[in-house]
């Protein structure tokens, strides 16, 4: 009787000590995620503190200057306009084009395979080096300068490996009977994507055009490779214009040493994160609202 | 698969129908190839830019050791390219690269693998759909702001605990980088743990496991080839970091160990020379190439290998 005794208690122990270790192991895991989520909490609180009182009408409207009070973002944020739209303009219909091909067209071969590993690799290749292969090709190679063009186009490689997995998986979304549906009233197979499968798969789309886009918007180091880092004072009117974006006026205003124009910088960073929050929430509402649910 | 029943499909119409060359079915076939033709020319623009890559790249890179020989680069241990005289030891942009990014592991990987491990084992599903977005926003905020938290809110705490910190230094780099990779290392990580099937955990409950002993001893190591390429995904995003780098670790390429001091990553070299007016033709410019060329490859092979343990080291269930 007491030998068993014992033993129960000892047993009770253990299992409230192993109990007890899971229930710290548990709040640990917790707070490794409160953390990553306080210190975005701290980052937003800081920039927003520093950034507020610099937040006026002429922070939109002037060029930048010398003295931080007479700064603005006007060609920055031009530039930035510019080259959103036109990498969306190119981007976009690649990426379809090419997310079809791979999902409706190509067959299960060496070649269509060899194509997603490449795919998947350019999506882990660091954004700098796409700027290199920018600089390479499209500034000196087509003779493209430091255009609003080049620029474009270094992005429009840059964010079609996302646009492309988002758009595949869309139409892959999009369910066969349909397909099958059309083909058998004699649609010819352009026709079933054209009517069929793209309709239903478009919100999917443009979540991820608008994804890539946001990346494009938000990135700095492939367009300072290509020379976009210069002091612009006068309002971009085409392709061919030299142009800075609001990433790279940012950049340029934390590296001067004065305090004020950190400070400058810290309104710039509320202004793009406002521009990437919106299109995120577009993202999000045509994912809830217009997706098709099978 | 897909392609031979249209196929079929599509030949046994042009059989019924008049069979003319220039007959209305024929036109419409001869469409149909040609936009197929468009849609894998656009699929073939993913080939054409890795081989832009490596040819631009190549270009400068061959250029460059044409001048300076591949064993200076690799064994000298100064970098002042840009200097009046020239050495071209790759070393300390290495030395400075590896130094951020394993500072940035050292908070990346343990914080996003239990970050995963909660979400995965412990979070309610309704909590899980709460903190995953919320984390996820962490890393779609774009790197110039996380240089902007680094150089004015995390150095100046540093400084304050090792007063000798100098203002651009690896540490405050590091720990920021550290947070905006968590995400993608938690994100992996619970893709793999999730992936592990229910019945390997009732089966170790039964046994009376407890839940922390299914979690770290059952879950973990059965999803331990998705948490390694997770965590060697996150390496080479460290060392392809850019702007956090060029922001807040400095411009002194060093071989040095001690995070509080200022270095140069090999990124942050490419920026650097990249702001300045550097002549087409000249070394400098190539340098940034050659520099390139081996980060490029540096990320290559670890993506490769990442990719790799996937496919190969996969315990398929059921």
């Amino acid at each position: 009787m007491n030998i068993e005794k014992f033993y129960d208690d000892d047993l009770s122990g253990q299992i409230k000590a192993k109990n007890f270790q899971g229930k710290i192991f548990e709040i640990l895991c917790l707070l490794a995620i409160l953390l990553g989520i306080s210190i975005l909490l701290i980052l937003l609180i800081d920039v927003t503190l520093d950034g507020i009182p610099w937040l006026r009408p002429q922070l939109f409207n002037s060029f930048p200057s010398r003295f931080p009070d007479q700064s603005g973002l006007r060609s920055a944020l031009q530039g930035t306009l510019w080259m959103a739209i036109l990498t969306a303009i190119i981007a976009f219909p690649i990426g379809v084009s090419a997310a079809i091909y791979l999902e409706e067209y190509a067959s299960d071969n060496r070649f269509s395979r060899f194509i997603e590993i490449n795919i998947a690799n350019l999506a882990g290749v660091p954004s700098i080096i796409y700027g290199l292969l920018g600089l390479g090709l499209f500034v000196r190679g087509l003779g493209l300068n430091r255009s609003v063009l080049a620029g474009s186009l270094t992005m429009t490689l840059l964010i079609l490996p996302t646009i492309i997995v988002t758009s595949r998986e869309a139409i892959r979304a999009v369910p066969r009977s349909l397909r099958m549906a059309s083909l058998a009233l004699g649609a010819t197979q352009w026709e079933t994507i054209r009517y069929h499968v793209l309709p239903y798969a478009m919100p999917g789309i443009l979540t991820g055009l608008i994804l890539g886009m946001s990346r494009a918007i938000g990135e700095t180091a492939p367009l300072i490779t290509i020379g976009a880092l210069t002091y612009i004072a006068f309002d971009l009117r085409g392709p061919m214009d030299i142009f800075t974006v609001l990433p790279i006026q940012i950049f340029n205003w934390i590296s001067l040493p004065q305090k004020d124009f950190h400070d400058l910088a810290a309104a710039g960073i509320l202004i793009l994160l406002a521009i990437l929050l919106s299109l995120n929430s577009i993202a999000i509402y045509l994912r809830n609202r217009l997706q098709h649910r099978w | 698969m897909q392609e031979s029943r249209y196929q079929i499909f599509i030949n046994s119409r042009g059989l019924e129908k008049e069979n003319t060359p220039f007959g209305p079915r024929n036109l419409k076939r001869v469409g149909e190839m040609g936009i197929r033709t468009l849609f894998m020319i656009c699929a073939i623009v993913s080939i054409l830019t890795t081989i832009g890559i490596i040819m631009v790249l190549l270009q400068e890179t061959i250029l460059f050791f044409s001048q300076v020989s591949i064993i200076e680069f690799f064994t000298e241990t100064r970098w002042t390219p840009l200097f009046a005289s020239k050495k071209f030891g790759i070393l300390p942009l290495v030395n400075g690269t590896f130094l951020t990014a394993f500072g940035a592991m050292l908070i990346a990987l343990p914080l996003g693998l239990m970050a995963a491990i909660y979400m995965s084992e412990y979070a309610s599903e309704r909590n899980r759909k709460l903190l995953k977005p919320v984390l996820e926003v962490l890393a779609g905020i774009p790197t110039v702001v996380y240089g902007y938290f680094a150089l004015t809110f995390i150095t100046p705490i540093i400084k304050s605990i090792f007063p000798d910190t100098q203002i651009f230094n690896a540490a405050s780099a590091s720990i920021v980088m550290g947070f905006m990779i968590l995400p993608v290392v938690a994100s992996v990580s619970e893709d793999a743990l999730s992936a592990v099937p229910q019945s390997l955990r009732h089966a170790a409950y039964a046994l009376g496991v407890t839940k922390l002993e299914v979690s770290t001893q059952v879950v973990v190591p059965a999803a331990l080839s998705g948490i390694a390429s997770a965590f060697i995904l996150a390496i080479s995003r460290a060392i392809g970091e850019t702007m956090i780098v060029a922001i807040a670790a400095g411009q002194q390429p060093k071989l040095t160990l001690n995070p509080l001091q200022s270095i140069e990553t090999m990124t942050a070299y490419i920026v650097q020379v990249s702001l300045g007016d550097t002549p087409h033709q000249s070394i400098a410019y190539q340098t940034i190439f050659a520099v390139g060329m081996l980060l490029f490859l540096m990320t290559f092979v670890m993506n490769v290998v990442s990719h790799f343990i996937t496919r190969r080291f996969r315990e398929v269930y059921e």
